[in-house]
């Protein structure tokens, strides 16, 4: 087995407040080469900070983070601005991401000029070359995000990552902007370019259908918690947590003739300042077998399956709903 | 036959941009029915004008720099409401045609209570006092199964949740029994668990109220569970309208059978999705012909030069040529 690329070692974000907000509480994962690891999760569930976190957009509570073997957390500023040409990111709103005030062109020329990538004479065919890669025509360099529409513009975001060459790219949420027949051409570029560069990706998002298409591997997160690991199949077929197999059964279908049943949770998500004790899921949660352990004990991440990389935090996942 | 509660012919609503530079065509000559207790979908991605359809209905649309163009009809009940005088238009607005919009934090007053919004309607409409109001305002949080309607009432739009948000703008627009209810994205804020909590309350206080329900959304998977039938629209046009499951058994425009091909499914496994090509056009230059020809797979000349009506028969019909020349269709057209 490969050493995997990206290894993230039980990361705490907590950010300070009275209570403290525990946005990511101790998560561990790890990426393989030239992978997808989908991280799904709804509002608040920290899945956009274990992504910024890991590229140190923001600063850690707690754990470690080792790429390609270096332990990320431990890097001064030159290092990690080194670190930064290997992992990138492409944010959910390409407008408020861009600059507004410059134009496409200097936006991919600015990483290729800090990073020394391209001496003057050549910047121009860079540009071109990188505008080619993400489907737009070399005349885009010349406009403004204003003038672009909201597809352009995440096209133009994932150019800019492209840039300086990098191995790794976390993807927060890439295609939730865009309308419907835009996503499936922004989800079809991201899958063409992982190929053609042996990319790697975290893509985060909210939305499982979208994670379907793209993930080789998916983490649903609950209040700063994997709650549920697998390879993509066996999450889809074979869901083990019952947050998970809810969070499935909500996703509307194109399909009016679907009979699959719906599992209606109640209530809200709680606050992350304010998790449940035990089981974060454990006050919404709809299994037959919950009980006072569930309310007490926080339910460890473990394998419950034949598959040893199915793992879910369920103290009942191996009984039926 | 039942009369339709609701009939919109020809719906015009052009804006005048902001440079002065030309008018947006942002509905083109739109037409529907909506029958007593259905519910009719309208979807479409953004720019189809789907929203701007719904806020004519109500004539919510900002003059200038809008105007819905003369020879439009909207017609409620057998009035048409683009001819009623302002008092006679608010005695049916948020009284007999109630509207739940997408964002409900900025729909929301913030610096009042959820209690006096809601009130607020049956106060205007139906003269209550204010404590039978309350009283009122507190059974409608009931009845949209908020947690602790009594204490809930005195809350400010803030302290809540945003699917309590959407409880409340829902028990805002239902608190005089409306007979038409337009919801405008009314999940696409939300959480999909949240979501599904908030599509089954709709559905649940349709068969309880008997309403009428116009839901417009971009998501065919929430027209597929909640809609009787659907309006698909595409650049200020009605495209092709059909009873939901014909719809979705066999869909007659090129545009319908794109989105529809190019929504990720949750029982697909992994695979590249079949992209629409190009990008919705600009509502100030709509493309000669069908609207969508350049971006569609099948289309020959006559389909850049002459715009084709709604065809078919029946309760199914699209804009497009292919269905009088259905020989024309490509049997594999390229994508992408």
């Amino acid at each position: 087995m490969t050493a995997p690329l990206l290894d993230i070692q039980n990361l705490v974000k907590h950010y300070p407040g009275r209570p403290p907000v525990r946005a990511v509480d101790g998560v561990s994962l790890t990426i393989a080469p030239g992978q997808t690891l989908g991280l799904v999760g709804e509002s608040g569930s920290g899945k956009s900070t274990v992504g910024r976190t890991i590229l140190r957009l923001q600063e850690p509570t707690a754990g470690r983070v080792l790429f390609e073997g270096e332990d990320v957390f431990a890097l001064g500023t030159g290092p990690l601005r080194a670190l930064r040409r290997r992992m990138q990111i492409v944010f959910q709103d390409p407008y408020s991401s861009l600059n507004p005030r410059m134009t496409v062109g200097r936006t991919l020329r600015e990483p290729l000029e800090i990073h020394r990538l391209a001496p003057p004479a050549q910047m121009e065919a860079r540009v071109t070359a990188l505008l080619d890669e993400v489907g737009l025509d070399p005349a885009f360099a010349g406009r403004y995000p204003h003038e672009l529409s909201g597809g352009q513009r995440q096209r133009v975001g994932i150019a800019r990552a492209l840039s300086v060459e990098p191995r790794f790219i976390v993807c927060d949420e890439p295609v939730s902007a865009l309308d419907v027949s835009v996503q499936a051409q922004v989800l079809n570029l991201l899958a063409d370019l992982q190929q053609k560069r042996r990319l790697t990706y975290l893509f985060i998002a909210h939305d499982l259908a979208v994670v379907r298409h793209i993930a080789d591997q998916v983490a649903v997160m609950y209040l700063g918690r994997i709650v549920e690991r697998a390879p993509a199949p066996a999450i889809y077929s074979a869901p083990r947590h019952p947050y998970t197999r809810a969070l499935l059964s909500a996703v509307p279908e194109p399909n009016p003739r679907a009979t699959r049943e719906r599992i209606v949770l109640t209530g809200d998500i709680p606050s992350p300042a304010h998790p449940p004790s035990g089981c974060p899921f454990h006050p919404r949660c709809p299994h037959p077998k919950k009980n006072d352990r569930c309310r007490t004990e926080t339910p460890a991440l473990r394998v419950t399956s034949d598959s040893p990389a199915h793992l879910a935090a369920c103290h009942f996942a191996e009984e039926p709903i | 036959m039942t009369e339709p509660l609701l009939r919109v012919r020809d719906l015009k609503t052009y804006f005048v941009t902001e440079q002065g530079r030309g008018t947006a065509r942002a509905v083109d000559g739109v037409s529907f029915d909506l029958y007593p207790g259905e519910t009719l979908g309208i979807v479409g991605e953004s720019g189809c004008g789907k929203t701007v359809t719904s806020l004519s209905i109500l004539r919510l649309i900002p003059e200038p720099p809008g105007h819905i163009r003369p020879g439009s009809l909207i017609e409620f009940e057998g009035r048409n409401l683009l001819a009623l005088a302002p008092p006679d238009l608010r005695a049916i607005r948020g009284n007999q045609i109630a509207m739940v919009f997408q964002e409900p934090m900025t729909s929301l007053n913030p610096v009042f209570t959820v209690g006096d919004q809601i009130a607020e309607a049956a106060i205007i409409h139906q003269r209550l006092s204010r404590k039978a109001a309350r009283a009122r305002a507190i059974e409608m949080l009931t009845l949209v199964g908020l947690p602790d309607p009594a204490e809930r009432v005195d809350h400010y739009p803030h302290q809540l949740s945003g699917g309590m948000r959407q409880r409340v703008m829902i028990a805002m627009a239902l608190v005089c029994h409306p007979k038409v209810l337009i919801a405008d994205e009314p999940t696409t804020a939300l959480d999909v668990t949240i979501q599904a909590q908030i599509l089954e309350l709709l559905e649940r206080l349709q068969a309880e109220l008997g309403m009428a329900v116009l839901l417009i959304t971009h998501d065919l998977g929430v027209v597929a569970g909640q809609a009787d039938r659907v309006v698909v629209m595409y650049a200020g046009q009605v495209v092709e309208t059909a009873p939901t499951t014909a719809l979705f058994d066999g869909p007659l425009h090129p545009y319908t059978e794109g989105l529809m091909a190019a929504v990720p499914r949750i029982d697909a496994p992994k695979s590249r999705l079949q992209a629409i090509p190009g990008q919705v056009p600009a509502a100030t230059a709509w493309p000669s012909g069908c609207r969508f020809h350049p971006r569609c797979p099948h289309a020959w000349t006559k389909c850049t030069i002459e715009e084709p009506p709604l065809l078919g028969d029946g309760d199914h019909t699209a804009r497009c040529w292919l269905v009088q020349e259905p020989g024309r269709r490509k049997r594999q057209p390229e994508t992408e």
